[in-house]
């Protein structure tokens, strides 16, 4: 499938508050698709609408060929979902939990087993099935709800805020399962605010904040909006004096750390050339030149402070 | 035809989740068998009355307490555990799952109800026909558990205990306006224009019929009566929920 989702101004009012405001984005049949944002942004109104159990005030989306509004029920046919605030049901067995759930999407018994047991060994609880969920840790119950969310072999994956609070060993399993799914055809909708989940994951990424698409694009592409935010890095053999470096060209921001020193620019090759001409002249010794792209979490700070308004 | 024959077979898994979750849950067990218990003790307590006129209160008060114990609690629990979130993420529709729970709340009813039904056989006591009055009982428990799902719709609480006191406001005045204390004949003009509007008094009327032979409307308006306000019951459940869905969804987080 070319587009696996299709959003066209989607909004979300709660009362006066716009949660979503017109969001518009396709996410292509087989990516990992990352919905980055801060803290209420509106990333889980998105998804809660995407799934069709939110109805939006305005627009409209297409999830696997199915209208949200129209036909949410065939959209749930087709997805799997973690939800951020979700619990899987503490008073039954994980065994127990994944059979209801399997279930509730008309799989037959033998597939249900069948699909149960690879996915507790996947995920490391296939010993611990038997079991009260009300027992489990965090990351274990996290990595339930991923296996309740697999259950049905869906073609689209929601995840949303998958690995939130998670040790790092669960959240290393997840990782490579997100991956897997991926390599096997399936499209993954990461709504997080994880950058480095975001980086290591995702082909494409949307940031939203205030309920707006601030941008979309590969986080290569990201990064290279804002290539005001590159630095170069240099490490001499002596303490230096931060204004020395205030007459160099087309820098933005300048960081000195005794040593060290940070610049900000959007044309590192005049900030090398002014640098090494610096040491020259003061008889400095350059012990190590490094030239830095952005980071995602700079990049999107910078996103997300310009979608407000603020100075970067 | 398909789809809704689909949506009727998930909606038994809920129910299958509902049994093994909230039966054993402690408002159901107090509000569902405790509170009716002994309501009934005070009221028989000090009274000379025979097994046989008090059976047509005591079946309608355990077919009523019961079958409404189960489903009020069902929603909010599922809130505040943060599993409705999950369920409602799955191809079901919200009719089914309140299908499913009304049909755990009739279940449970039902299976309660039984025992004095049962014992009038082993007492043998005098009734004028045992299968008209178990068809009864359960258009009744039906009736009954699909208020029980109403009563959880509004306001969209996530404290169980609420929802069941809430429900408790509803529940009792009920009892003292349907004829199971004071027969629907004795009462005044008022008290009878008021009882016709609630379900219950059409199952007291029937067993009082069935056990007493001496019931007040027509024994076929009973069995009218009960399936209408069963429909009424359903499709208001749906409409408050789907309508204060969000509200409870936002409750989540």
């Amino acid at each position: 499938m070319d587009v696996a989702i299709d959003v066209r101004g989607l909004t979300k009012r709660y009362g006066d508050v716009l949660a979503v405001d017109h969001i518009s984005f396709r996410v292509r049949g087989g990516e990992v698709f990352g919905f980055l944002g801060p803290n209420g942004a509106g990333k889980t109104t998105t998804i809660r609408m995407l799934i069709g159990i939110l109805k939006p005030d305005e627009g409209s989306a297409i999830v696997n060929g199915f209208d949200i509004v129209e036909d949410p029920l065939s959209v749930r046919e087709h997805i799997g979902v973690v939800p951020e605030v979700s619990n899987a049901y503490v008073d039954l067995s994980a065994w127990e939990n994944l059979m209801f759930i399997g279930e509730l999407y008309g799989i037959p018994k033998s597939e249900r087993v069948e699909r149960a047991t690879r996915l507790l060994k996947d995920f490391g609880l296939y010993n611990a099935r038997d079991r009260i969920v009300k027992g489990f840790s965090k990351g274990m119950k996290q990595r339930l709800l991923i296996c309740m969310a697999l259950i049905s072999d869906p073609d689209i994956i929601f995840l949303d805020e998958p690995t939130s609070g998670l040790d790092v060993e669960s959240r290393m399993i997840v990782w490579d399962r997100i991956r897997e799914e991926n390599a096997n055809g399936k499209t993954i909708f990461l709504s997080t605010h994880n950058m480095d989940e975001a980086q290591r994951l995702c082909h494409r990424i949307a940031i939203i904040n205030h309920g707006r698409i601030a941008a979309v694009d590969t986080p290569e592409g990201l990064r290279a909006q804002s290539m005001e935010l590159q630095c170069v890095e240099v490490t001499f053999n002596m303490p230096v004096d931060l204004k020395d470096f205030m007459s160099g060209g087309e820098v933005s921001k300048i960081l000195v750390s005794g040593r060290k020193v940070k610049i900000y620019t959007a044309d590192p090759s005049s900030a090398i050339e002014f640098v090494v001409d610096y040491a020259k002249k003061r008889g400095l010794r350059i012990l190590s030149l490094n030239t830095l792209l952005p980071s995602l979490e700079e990049v999107f700070l910078k996103l997300v402070r310009q979608h407000r308004g603020e100075t970067v | 035809m398909k789809r809704v024959f689909t949506q009727l077979k998930r909606s038994f898994a809920i129910t299958k989740k509902n049994i093994r979750i909230y039966y054993s849950k402690g408002p159901v067990i107090i509000f569902g068998l405790l509170l009716p218990f002994f309501l009934f003790l005070a009221y028989i307590v000090g009274r000379s009355m025979s097994i046989k006129e008090l059976l047509p209160g005591l079946i309608s008060m355990t077919a009523f307490f019961t079958a409404t114990s189960v489903g009020p609690s069902i929603m909010p629990w599922e809130t505040r555990s943060r599993t409705l979130e999950r369920l409602l993420c799955c191809p079901i529709s919200v009719w089914a799952i309140l299908l499913g729970d009304m049909i755990s709340s009739f279940i449970f009813g039902l299976a309660i109800s039984i025992i004095p039904l049962i014992s009038t056989l082993i007492l043998g006591v005098d009734i004028l026909n045992f299968s008209v009055l178990l068809v009864g009982l359960i258009l009744a428990a039906f009736c009954f558990s699909a208020l029980s799902v109403l009563l959880s719709a509004y306001p969209p609480s996530d404290i169980p205990a609420t929802a069941m006191m809430l429900s408790t406001l509803v529940k009792f005045p009920l009892i003292f306006i349907s004829g199971v204390f004071v027969p629907i004949r004795q009462m005044p003009v008022w008290g009878k224009i008021i009882a016709s509007f609630s379900p219950l008094t059409y199952f007291t009327d029937m067993t009082r019929h069935l056990i007493l032979n001496c019931g007040y409307y027509p024994l076929l308006l009973d069995f009218v009566m009960i399936p209408i306000f069963t429909v009424i019951f359903l499709i208001a459940s749906v409409r408050v929920h789907e309508k204060t869905l969000t509200k409870r969804i936002s409750l989540m987080g």
